[in-house]
């Protein structure tokens, strides 16, 4: 939050632009709702399972003492086991809203604990329970003071909040304990809990919720089987994170109604991040944020990426600086330099025609964005089922080949073109309609017409069928000797060699111009588009440094270039390097143990060479006591850094902590 | 003595096939206004009734007790004020907080002397194993109990665990000991028939119980899980009376029909694969359904990201391979090893029988190096996964001491989780993001047994194809000043630099 007022603050005071301002708030609360809508939707369905199960397993308690098996039956502890995969960052809004809408619809009763408070000592598994009921006077809580107190409570808040539909369960409601993360639990107090829980089963309709994140056999690895048969266990499973990253790159970067774009490196960035690091579908969104506030911050013009008349109203506002800025614009220059002379003249002096030439350029530029994606869908729809994906699996990953270079003029291009020269019909036609349907809905004019030729094509390819079938009746092989039998098949060889093609090939040849051409007219990358930049974001560096930070490196560099972090431009600060560098640097030479008693004199000979003094003026190796002192500071602090650390081998040498030593 | 057993048949009749024990715990509690012996120790296995003989004893008796779950005290005080409370039922306990054994006699002298003893009380401590984790002198003050508050009060102790593991080492009053043996497969059969489904015949659900001693009692003995699975698999039993396909006394054909059925009880919802709901809405369903339904510890895959991948296969390397391996294995130009003694003769018993053996931290980031393909920065994500990894108990960090400058972990995975995730098709769509690289690369080999000290590749920058190995510690390299002009590298790259400077 401090960061982005503080950027709004001085990018709004550095340009001037208001704008500015409004613009990037609409377009980070964009971001946010969409996001939130994402996350609901990715995890409707498991929590809507979820409900169900606690909604059944507290009716069936209630029923319960009727007929003679559930009798006869031990009381387990109805337990959902949630399988929500390694990326742990994004649980806290899944189980959030988990608790929130348990407690909206279900029970007031949830309690939600987390390993980490409740560690060691096995009484402390209340803490996260104790939060929820309201018992002021005891100060030690057990099993037996809650059903008490919930027996006797008047559970009236969420009944008026319920719809009289579902108060049928409101005798008294099902408490519900949700753990967290199950893997950190020490077993002990896990096994503990279990069992105080299952005296009361009769008397609480309790539920148990554990989060796990690897696999559910944790479970058993955890809860030796006396315990794990008080529990019955049911499963749920939620998407794969790489599912995840799939709908939110559909849903915000393949769609023309979202202006803020990257460019194919920051895009590799971001992915590479989720895919090798964390699986984190919320530090993606966060580093979205990120490269979105850089954006605004860092191009002015990017006042330009907005709708379409808000953007041409814009442009038709923008002052004498914001002009040349745009003459500037390397895709501008590019632009210019294919007109004609006359042309160039204008474009270089005449701000209004400028202005004039840039609201052109911007619709056409919306216009290149509507017809992208549907192309690309389709080229995705047709490489996605190739073997070996030559384009690519993911549809992210012809996006950004797409957005690198012009996709036909690679290998990977024609290799997928001649593969697809190869499909079978009925695969080429399930492919061939959902490319139809994918045309047919969006809005531009010349894909809709695409759209109708292709489906012209798989209206006559299914009509095909029939006149193949009697074709296909041909002579099989007959029983004969060898000599007779090569012959045939030399025949047949030499027939296949010069055959004409069969109709339906020649369909599929043109289906492949067809999608071809498409490909030619509409995919071409971003790059080629003039005022691309006001779109696209690409400084794929400043994502890397913020998003992935290295803090070695960084304590490296300033060890050993310190002027690189200190900006000496004034020369206000001595040119002499810190104590700290000094003694970095010398460190480096020495092996895995260092002799502090060498590591001093060769510092006070540097430090004495940096004061301008001669060396060697050092009398009989008596170093004076204030380069004594700063040596000993010099040497804590880098102790601190944890480059080096006491050792007990020796005690007058320290070990060094770091690699590279002999 | 004719008193104390008047009613032994009414018990009998309620607690079948526990007659010897019930009239030892008679005798030995004896008349209600006479002292008992101060501390009795009942042990048994599980289920085999020595909660409920001993409850349903003091009810039926009538007697003043109180009965503790000790997994449930998670305190003493919880404890304390639990048999002050039911005992004497006074709401004006005044237990100082965390009450030590001492607070509790004085307590009980004192609301005793108020309330003195006209039958003999009993406190049943149930899980008494837990009480050796609580106090030193809890047990031993329990034990003599009696004599300390000078009350007629007797402490029950029930246990799985002999006494033998209970006796601390100072010494302390010997408690009588009550052995419950386990059930035979008579008595099971005896008190399992007896709660027999209304709707049919006694008779025909013995026969049922017979069926599934059968096939259970090899490997389970527990009566409560038996109890539990005879009501589960029940209605399966009775389903071809129900379609009328088979009368009460086709026992052969009833026999064949539930047989199968149960086997497959034994393999799934015995080790709780299955929960006993999806058990039952499985058998509801059709024959063809059946088989789509899988257990739990199917789902072992477990999804990771790239880089966790490797740093799991690192540190499953650096935990079951000698450090001095490292050298050959993840060196190319290692020298020359005599073949003969390579393994030295305790290293030579599998490293899977023995377990994981702990590694440091640059250990585990000097292999991590050499079995990533591509150059890795030491970024903080690195490290954080690290430290994910052990929260979920993939890796554990042992050791206590010098946690913040070189850590110490442990693999915590088999062989078959680490060669599932190794055989991943190691997310070819994953492989195409490699970011790239133009500056230097610098690959990092531990030498020897040390692992701090390392041998490297150098490259220098695009233009040099090929990879040179140097060895820094064999060419000995003269010291040099570092140079000013080094590129930016990591700390752990950078020191190598300034050596081939």
């Amino acid at each position: 939050q401090f960061y982005l007022s503080h950027k709004c603050v001085h990018c709004s005071s550095a340009s001037g632009h208001f704008v500015f301002f409004i613009i990037y708030a609409t377009r980070s609360l964009i971001i946010q709702i969409h996001q939130f809508i994402l996350q609901e939707d990715l995890n409707k369905k498991m929590l809507d399972g979820l409900l169900e199960f606690v909604k059944k397993s507290a009716a069936s308690f209630w029923c319960r003492d009727d007929d003679w098996m559930s009798r006869m039956r031990a009381s387990e502890i109805p337990t959902a086991a949630l399988v929500l995969g390694v990326n742990m960052p994004d649980h806290t809004i899944t189980f959030e809203s988990m608790t929130e809408l348990l407690h909206d619809s279900l029970t007031p009763f949830v309690a939600s604990v987390q390993a980490k408070e409740c560690t060691g000592n096995r009484s402390y598994v209340w803490p996260g329970i104790k939060a929820f009921f309201p018992l002021p006077l005891q100060c030690h809580l057990c099993m037996s003071v809650c059903v008490c107190h919930l027996q006797k409570s008047p559970v009236k808040s969420p009944r008026k909040r319920l719809s009289s539909s579902q108060s049928e369960f409101l005798q008294s409601p099902p408490v519900v304990v949700i753990f967290r993360d199950l893997e950190a639990f020490s077993p002990q107090v896990l096994q503990d809990f279990i069992l105080v829980c299952s005296q009361y089963v009769h008397q609480l309709p309790l539920v148990f919720i554990f989060g796990i994140a690897t696999s559910p056999s944790t479970i058993q690895r955890m809860l030796p089987h006396s315990v794990s048969s008080l529990l019955c266990i049911e499963l749920f499973q939620s998407l794969s994170c790489t599912q995840h990253l799939a709908t939110i790159i559909d849903k915000l970067f393949l769609t023309s109604k979202f202006h803020f774009k990257f460019s194919a490196k920051v895009l590799q960035v971001l992915v590479g991040i989720f895919l090798y690091h964390d699986f984190s579908v919320c530090n993606f969104i966060k580093g979205l944020q990120l490269s979105l506030l850089e954006h605004f911050h860092s191009q002015p013009l990017s006042v330009l990426c907005c709708h379409k008349q808000e953007a041409l109203v814009h442009a038709q506002q923008l002052n004498d600086r914001d002009v040349e800025r745009i003459q500037q614009l390397p895709s501008f220059m590019r632009y210019v330099e294919e007109q004609v002379p006359e042309e160039q003249v204008q474009l270089l002096t005449s701000s209004e025609h400028v202005k004039g030439v840039c609201q052109k350029l911007l619709k056409s530029l919306h216009k290149y964005h509507k017809n992208f994606y549907p192309a690309l869908r389709c080229l995705h729809v047709l490489t996605s089922i190739l073997p070996k994906y030559p384009l690519g699996k993911q549809i992210r990953e012809l996006y950004v080949l797409c957005l690198e270079k012009k996709v036909w003029e690679t290998q990977e291009y024609d290799s997928a073109m001649q593969l697809i020269r190869m499909l079978a019909k009925d695969e080429l036609v399930t492919c061939l309609q959902k490319c139809v349907e994918i045309l047919t809905f969006c809005k531009s004019k010349k894909l809709k017409k695409v759209g109708q030729q292709l489906q012209d094509i798989t209206a006559t390819c299914e009509k095909l069928d029939s006149d193949r079938e009697n074709d296909s009746s041909g002579k099989g092989l007959q029983k004969t000797d060898l000599f007779h039998l090569q012959k045939t098949l030399l025949e047949m060889k030499e027939c296949r060699r010069t055959r004409r093609k069969t109709p339906y090939e020649i369909l599929r040849n043109a289906v492949v111009d067809y999608i071809d051409n498409l490909v030619k007219t509409h995919l071409y990358p971003p790059e080629s588009q003039p005022l691309y930049e006001v779109w696209y974001y690409s400084s794929s560096g400043t994502v890397r440094r913020h998003l992935n930070a290295t803090p070695r490196t960084s304590i490296q560099t300033a060890l050993s270039h310190p002027y690189c972090y200190l900006q000496n431009d004034s020369g206000i600060i001595s040119s002499a390097a810190p104590d700290i560098c000094i003694i970095y640097k010398l460190h480096l030479e020495c092996g895995r143990l260092i002799n502090l008693y060498d590591w001093l004199e060769a510092y006070a000979t540097v430090a004495t060479a940096a004061e301008g003094k001669d060396p060697s003026a050092i009398e009989g190796g008596k170093v004076d006591e204030l380069k004594h002192a700063r040596f000993i500071r010099a040497v804590s602090e880098l102790e601190f850094l944890g480059f080096v650390k006491s050792t007990k081998q020796k005690t007058d040498h320290v070990a060094r902590l770091t690699w590279g030593g002999c | 003595m004719p008193d104390q057993l008047e009613h032994l048949p009414r018990l009998t009749h309620l607690l079948p096939c526990r007659e010897a024990q019930i009239k030892t715990l008679l005798l030995l509690l004896g008349e209600p206004e006479h002292y008992s012996y101060p501390s009795i120790f009942i042990y048994g296995h599980r289920a085999s009734g020595k909660s409920h003989v001993t409850l349903t004893l003091l009810k039926e008796l009538k007697m003043p007790h109180v009965v503790v779950n000790c997994v449930e005290c998670v305190s003493l005080g919880l404890l304390f004020e639990h048999v002050l409370l039911s005992l004497f039922g006074s709401s004006h306990t005044s237990l100082p907080r965390g009450p030590s054994l001492s607070d509790f006699v004085r307590l009980y002298r004192q609301l005793c002397s108020e309330d003195p003893a006209k039958q003999t009380r009993y406190i049943v401590l149930d899980h008494a194993e837990l009480l050796r984790d609580m106090s030193a002198n809890l047990l031993p003050g329990f034990l003599r109990l009696q004599e300390l508050v000078e009350d007629n009060v007797t402490v029950i102790f029930l246990s799985e665990i002999v006494w033998d593991k209970f006796r601390p080492n100072t010494g302390c009053f010997e408690p009588l000991l009550l052995h419950f043996p386990d059930y035979s497969k008579v008595e099971l059969q005896q008190i399992l028939a007896q709660d027999s489904c209304p709707s049919y015949s006694p008779e025909l659900y013995s026969s049922y119980i017979s069926i599934l001693l059968g096939v259970f009692y090899s490997v389970c003995r527990d009566l409560r899980e038996l109890r539990h699975l005879a009501a589960l698999n029940f209605p399966k039993f009775c389903e071809p009376l129900e379609k009328g396909e088979a009368k009460e006394s086709d026992a052969h054909k009833l026999w064949r029909n539930i047989e199968p059925h149960l086997k497959k009880a034994m393999q799934t919802v015995y080790l709780r694969e299955v929960s006993s709901v999806q058990w039952e809405e499985q058998q509801q369903k059709e024959e063809k359904e059946v088989g789509e339904l899988r257990g739990l510890s199917a789902y072992t895959h477990v999804e990771l990201p790239y880089y966790s991948k490797f740093l799991l296969i690192a540190a499953y390397l650096a935990s079951y391979n000698p450090a001095r391996t490292d050298r050959r294995f993840f060196l190319k130009n290692h020298g020359r090893i005599k073949k003969t003694n390579f393994l030295k003769k305790h290293e030579k018993t599998s490293n899977h029988l023995l377990g994981p053996k702990p590694f440091p931290l640059d250990r585990l980031l000097a292999i991590f190096y050499s079995v990533v393909d591509s150059r890795v920065a030491p970024t903080a994500s690195i490290f954080s996964q690290i430290s994910s990894l052990v929260t979920l108990q993939l890796l554990t960090q042992v050791g206590h001491d010098d946690q913040l400058d070189s850590p110490k972990y442990k693999c915590a995975v088999s062989l078959g989780f680490v060669r599932a995730i190794a055989s991943d098709d190691l997310h070819q769509h994953a492989l195409r993001w490699t970011a790239d690289h133009r500056t230097l690369h610098l690959r990092h080999h531990p030498v020897g047994s040390h692992p701090t000290s390392c041998c490297l590749w150098v490259r220098c920058g695009p233009r040099a194809a090929v990879w040179e190995p140097v060895c820094v510690q064999r060419r000995g390299i003269p010291r040099q000043p570092p140079a000013l002009d080094q590129p930016q590298l990591c700390v752990d790259c950078a020191p190598a630099w300034h050596w081939l400077r």
